[in-house]
C-alpha cells in the first residue's frame, strides 16, 4: 500500500474517532465536578483504616494490592524481554578489549563542571530516594517513585564520565538478585497474610499510630521491597543499553 | 471551571505533544521529549497529583532520553562493527 | 474553557497515533507512543479531579479536607512507571532489527522469507 493510500486509511477513521470522542467528552461530568463515590469512601476511610496518611500508597499496596502485583510484573517481563533481547547473539562476540574505533574517534572529555556536579549528586539522590521509598505511607512517594530516583542516582556516576566505576558499582549479579528479591518479596508479603489467617495480601501486621514511620502495617515493608525492584529493574534496562552503545575508555 | 493556571498547563502541554511529534530526527526529539515531561509534570501538579508527578519527572527528564541517545549511538556506530 | 480539558486529551491521543501511523523511524515512533500513553495519563488524572480540592494526603490537610480522587492517581502512578520500561522494550526490539537489516525505517522491515 503507499505512502498516501496509508494516510488516507488513517485520516478518515481518525476524524470518525474524534467524532465519537467530542461526542464522549460532552457526557463526562465536567470538569471539576468529581462525581463517583469510590473516592470519597476512600478518602474519608483511609486514616481510620489503615492509619496511613497517604491514601494513594494505601490504594495501591492495601486496597488494590493485587493489581499493583500485575503491575509490578509487567515491569518485571519487560526487563527479562530486553536482557533477552540485547544479550550476546550467536553471530556476535564480545571484543576482547576495548572496540578498536576507540583511537580513531575524538570523542570529547567530559567536562570538569559536569563530573563535579554529577559526582556531588550521587550520595544526595541515594538519600532522597531511600527517603521517598521509607516515607512512602506518610507523604508523595513510594516505592515506583523511589525506585526510579535510586536507579538515576547510580546513573549519576555514568553521566560523570566514570563508566567504569559505574560497572564496578553496580555489578550485574547483584542488579538480578536484588530484582528477585524485590518481586518475590511483595507475593511473599501477601503469603504472610495468608499463614496469619486472613486472605492474600490483607494488612495482617500491626498498624501502629499514623504519622510514624513504622505505621500501617504491611505498607512500609512493600514500599521497600518495590522500590528494590524497580531501581534495580530500570538500572539492569541501562546497563543493557549502554553495555550496547559504549566504547570503555579504561 | 477551568482555572487559569491550570489552562496554561494544558496548553503548553498540547504545544509540547504536537512538537515531540512533529520532530522526526529522533536526536533533537529526545531533547524536546524531555520539555514534554517537564510540562506534563507541571500538570500533574496542578492537577494535585503529587505522586504522579514524582514519577513522571524522573521518566521523562532521564530514562526516555538516555535510553533513545543509547539506541541512537548504537545504530550510528553499529554499522561499523 | 469547560471542555479544554478534555479536548487535550483526545488531542494528545490523534497526534500521538498519525505520528505513529506517518512514522520513518522506529525511535520516533517509540517516543509518539510516550506521547499516546500521557494522553491517557491526563485523562486519568482529569476525571478524579475536584475543583477546590486539594492533593489526597493527609499529612498536613485535616482529614475532612476536600481532596481529589486517589484511586485514580493509583493507577497513573505505576502506569507511567511501566510504560517507560516496556518503550525500553520496544527500543530493544528497535536495536535488534536495525542490526539486521540495516535501517530504522519501518518501510524496510519487510518479512524475510526462510
Amino acid at each position: 500500500m503507499t505512502e498516501r493510500g496509508r494516510i488516507w486509511l488513517f485520516a478518515v477513521p481518525a476524524v470518525a474517532v474524534g467524532v465519537l470522542l467530542v461526542w464522549s467528552f460532552a457526557g463526562l461530568p465536567s470538569f471539576g465536578h468529581y462525581r463517583g463515590p469510590y473516592g470519597n469512601v476512600i478518602n474519608a476511610n483511609a486514616i481510620p483504616q489503615r492509619h496511613t496518611t497517604n491514601a494513594v500508597a494505601a490504594v495501591n499496596f492495601d486496597y488494590r494490592g493485587f493489581d499493583t502485583i500485575g503491575e509490578e510484573y509487567i515491569l518485571f517481563a519487560s526487563v527479562i524481554g530486553v536482557s533477552a533481547l540485547l544479550r550476546l547473539q550467536r553471530r556476535e562476540r564480545e571484543l576482547p578489549q576495548p572496540p578498536d574505533h576507540a583511537p580513531r574517534q575524538r570523542a570529547p572529555e567530559t567536562a570538569d563542571s559536569v563530573t563535579v556536579i554529577c559526582m556531588g549528586l550521587v550520595a544526595p539522590l541515594v538519600l532522597l530516594s531511600l527517603y521517598i521509598v521509607v516515607h512512602g505511607h506518610l507523604t508523595p512517594g513510594g516505592g515506583f517513585q523511589g525506585g526510579v530516583i535510586l536507579a538515576s542516582a547510580f546513573l549519576m556516576v555514568y553521566l560523570a564520565g566514570r563508566y567504569v566505576t559505574f560497572r564496578q558499582l553496580s555489578p550485574k549479579s547483584l542488579l538480578d538478585a536484588g530484582e528477585g528479591l524485590g518481586a518475590g518479596g511483595f507475593v511473599l508479603v501477601g503469603f504472610a497474610g495468608m499463614l496469619a489467617g486472613a486472605a492474600f495480601l490483607e494488612n495482617v501486621l500491626p498498624l501502629g499510630q499514623t504519622g510514624k514511620v513504622f505505621s500501617a502495617g504491611t505498607l512500609p515493608i512493600i514500599n521497600l521491597s518495590v522500590g528494590l525492584e524497580v531501581g534495580t529493574g530500570l538500572l539492569l534496562v541501562m546497563w543493557e543499553f549502554l553495555e550496547q552503545a559504549l566504547m570503555v575508555r579504561a | 471551571m477551568t482555572g487559569v493556571l491550570q489552562a496554561i498547563a494544558m496548553l503548553t502541554v498540547g504545544v509540547f505533544g504536537l512538537a515531540v511529534v512533529l520532530n522526526r530526527n529522533p536526536l533533537p526529539q529526545a531533547v524536546v521529549f524531555a520539555f514534554f515531561g517537564g510540562s506534563l509534570v507541571v500538570l500533574f501538579i496542578v492537577l494535585q497529583a503529587p505522586d504522579v508527578s514524582l514519577s513522571a519527572i524522573v521518566v521523562g527528564a532521564m530514562a526516555y532520553p538516555l535510553m533513545t541517545v543509547l539506541t541512537l549511538a548504537k545504530c550510528r556506530n553499529g554499522s561499523r562493527d | 474553557m469547560d471542555v479544554m480539558p478534555f479536548v487535550l486529551a483526545g488531542w494528545l491521543f490523534l497526534i500521538g497515533l498519525y505520528g505513529i501511523v506517518t512514522s520513518r523511524n522506529f525511535i520516533h515512533l517509540v517516543m509518539c507512543l510516550g506521547v499516546l500513553q500521557a494522553s491517557t495519563y491526563v485523562l486519568l488524572l482529569e476525571i478524579g479531579y475536584k475543583a477546590g480540592g486539594t492533593a489526597p494526603i493527609f499529612f498536613d490537610a485535616h482529614p475532612g479536607a476536600k481532596a481529589v480522587d486517589p484511586v485514580v492517581q493509583a493507577l497513573t502512578l505505576t502506569d507511567v512507571v511501566v510504560g517507560v520500561t516496556v518503550a525500553a522494550l520496544l527500543m530493544a526490539l528497535a536495536l535488534q532489527t536495525h542490526k539486521r537489516t540495516g535501517s530504522l525505517d519501518p518501510a524496510d522491515a519487510r518479512i524475510m522469507a526462510g
